[in-house]
C-alpha cells in the first residue's frame, strides 16, 4: 500500500516539478481566461448591473474553455517521451497512476482556475462578499471537470490536431457542470443559498473520483495499443 | 452455463448472413405499420381541441425522440460487449447505431421545433426536452468525430466505445441537470404539451407508429451492420466468396 502512495507522491512530485520548470505553460490558461472574460464588458457594457447578470455565465464558461486548453497538455508530452508507456509497465495500477496526475493537473489547473476566479469576478461587478463562495464554486466544479478531461484527454491521444475534437467530447459531457457552477455563483451573487447547487457539483466531483480514473486507464491503454 | 450461442453470434459470416435474412422480415413490417400509423395519425384521429391538426406531428416526432435515445442505449450497450467480450461484431454494431440515432435526433429535432412555431410562436425554445436532445445530438457528434479521428480501425473500435459507455452515465444526468436548470430560468410563457390523457384514437395510430420506427430502425441499422462487417472483413475468403455469388 504505502508502495501506491509513494508512486502517487512521485508523479505528482514530478509533474509539479515539470510545471514549475516551465511556467509559461502554466500561466497560458489563466490569461486566456482573463482575456476571455474581459472581452465581455467591451462587448456588451461596462454597466456594473447588466454586468453583475452575465456574470455567472461568463465566468463559466471561460473557466469551461480555459480548462479546456490546459486538459490538452495534461498527457501529451508524457505521450511523447514514453512515460505513459512507462506508466502501463510499470506494474502499478495504470488508474492509481492517472489518478494521481489528475489530481496534479487539477493543482495546477483548476486551483489557479479558482484562485483567479474573485479577479475575473470583481471585474464583472460581482460584490467583494460573494468570492469565497465562487472560489469554493470553481474550486469544486474544476475537480469533476479535470476528471472528465482526463477522459476524454485521454481518447484523443495521438490524434492529430485534437483540440477541436476535445472540445466537441468534453463540451457536452460538462454541462452539467456548467448549470450547476453557474447556478452555485448566481446564488452567491445574490447573497442566496446555494447548498443545492454546491450538493451537486460535490455529488459530480464524487462520481467522477469514482468512475473517471477507470475510464482514463481505459482509454491510455487503447490509445497506447 | 453454455455460450456457444454468443460465439455464433460474434462469427461475422453468421451475423451476416442473419441479418441479411432479418432485413426484409423488419423492414416490410415497418414500411406497414408506418403507413398505417400515418394515416391513422393524419386521417382518422380527429383534430385535438387546443392545438388542432398542429399536433399531428407528434407521429413522427415522438418516435424520433424515443428512438434517438435507444439507439444511444443500444450504441453504449453494444460498444460495452465489444470492450469487454473483445468482439469485433460488437464494435460493428455500436458503428452502425450511430449514424442512424443521430439522424433520428435530428429528425426529433427539426420536427420539435416545426411543432414549436405555430404552439410557442418559435422554433427555438429553451425548453428542456428539446436542449436534452441538442446535447444528445453533441455526443453523437463526438462519437462520430472520435471514430473518424482515429486512422487505425481497432483502435477507433476501443476509444469510441470508451466514450459510448461514458456517455451512456452522463446522459440521464445530463437530462435531468437541463430539466432542473429550466425549472429556474424559464419564463412561464412556454405552453406545455401537459400530459394530457390522450383519447384511444390519437393513441393507437401512435403506438402504431412507435412500433414501424422501431422495426425501422432495427432494419437499418442490420443493413448498416452488413455493410461494416463486409467493409472490415473484405480481405477474407467467405466475403469474397459471398460477394461473389
Amino acid at each position: 500500500m504505502s508502495g501506491s502512495w509513494q508512486a502517487a507522491r512521485w508523479v505528482i512530485e514530478r509533474d509539479l516539478r515539470l510545471a514549475f520548470r516551465n511556467r509559461g505553460q502554466l500561466l497560458h490558461p489563466l490569461l486566456f481566461f482573463v482575456i476571455v472574460t474581459t472581452l465581455f464588458p467591451l462587448a456588451l457594457t461596462p454597466e456594473p448591473s447588466r454586468l453583475r447578470d452575465v456574470a455567472p455565465a461568463v465566468l463559466w464558461v471561460g473557466a469551461l474553455l480555459s480548462s479546456l486548453l490546459a486538459i490538452e497538455f495534461l498527457y501529451r508530452e508524457d505521450a511523447q517521451d514514453g512515460t505513459l508507456e512507462q506508466f502501463a509497465l510499470s506494474g502499478r495500477s495504470l488508474t492509481w497512476l492517472l489518478f494521481a496526475k489528475t489530481a496534479s493537473h487539477w493543482l495546477l489547473a483548476g486551483l489557479p482556475l479558482a484562485l483567479m476566479s474573485p479577479v475575473v469576478a470583481y471585474g464583472l461587478a460581482v460584490p467583494p462578499a460573494a468570492m469565497p463562495a465562487i472560489v469554493a464554486a470553481v474550486g469544486l466544479g474544476t475537480i469533476a471537470l479535470s476528471l472528465l478531461g482526463a477522459v476524454s484527454a485521454g481518447l484523443t491521444i495521438g490524434v492529430r490536431r485534437g483540440g477541436a475534437l476535445l472540445s466537441l467530447l468534453t463540451l457536452p459531457l460538462a454541462v452539467p457542470l456548467l448549470i450547476f457552477g453557474a447556478q452555485a455563483t448566481a446564488r452567491a451573487i445574490e447573497g442566496g443559498n446555494m447548498a443545492a447547487p454546491m450538493y451537486f457539483l460535490g455529488a459530480f466531483a464524487v462520481l467522477g473520483v469514482t468512475l473517471a480514473p477507470l475510464a482514463a486507464a481505459a482509454a491510455v491503454r487503447i490509445s497506447l495499443e | 452455463m453454455d455460450w456457444t450461442w454468443l460465439h455464433r453470434f460474434g462469427s461475422p459470416p453468421h451475423l451476416y448472413g442473419l441479418a441479411g435474412t432479418l432485413v426484409p422480415w423488419l423492414a416490410w413490417p415497418a414500411a406497414l405499420a408506418i403507413a398505417a400509423g400515418l394515416y391513422g395519425g393524419l386521417v382518422l384521429a380527429p383534430p385535438d381541441y387546443q392545438q388542432g391538426d398542429g399536433f399531428r406531428i407528434i407521429y413522427v416526432h415522438a418516435p424520433s425522440a424515443w428512438l434517438s435515445l435507444m439507439a444511444y442505449t443500444w450504441m453504449a450497450v453494444a460498444a460495452g460487449i465489444g470492450l469487454i467480450w473483445r468482439m469485433k461484431v460488437a464494435h460493428a454494431v455500436a458503428a452502425s447505431c450511430a449514424p442512424v440515432g443521430a439522424w433520428f435526433t435530428v429528425a426529433a429535432l427539426c420536427t420539435g421545433m416545426l411543432w414549436g412555431k405555430p404552439m410557442w410562436g418559435t422554433y427555438w425554445a429553451w425548453d428542456p426536452r428539446l436542449t436534452a436532445e441538442l446535447v444528445l445530438l453533441f455526443l453523437y457528434l463526438g462519437y462520430l468525430g472520435l471514430r473518424s479521428a482515429i486512422e487505425d480501425p481497432q483502435r477507433a473500435d476501443r476509444a469510441s466505445a470508451v466514450l459510448a459507455v461514458v456517455g451512456v452515465v452522463n446522459v440521464p444526468i445530463v437530462r435531468y441537470s437541463v430539466e432542473w436548470w429550466n425549472s429556474i430560468h424559464q419564463a412561464p410563457s412556454v405552453m406545455k404539451f401537459g400530459k394530457p390523457s390522450i383519447s384511444w384514437p390519437m393513441l393507437t395510430p401512435l403506438l402504431i407508429m412507435f412500433v414501424g420506427f422501431t422495426l425501422l430502425f432495427v432494419a437499418l441499422v442490420l443493413v448498416r451492420v452488413r455493410g461494416e462487417i463486409l467493409r472490415r472483413e473484405r480481405q477474407a475468403r467467405w466475403v469474397a466468396e459471398v460477394v461473389a455469388v
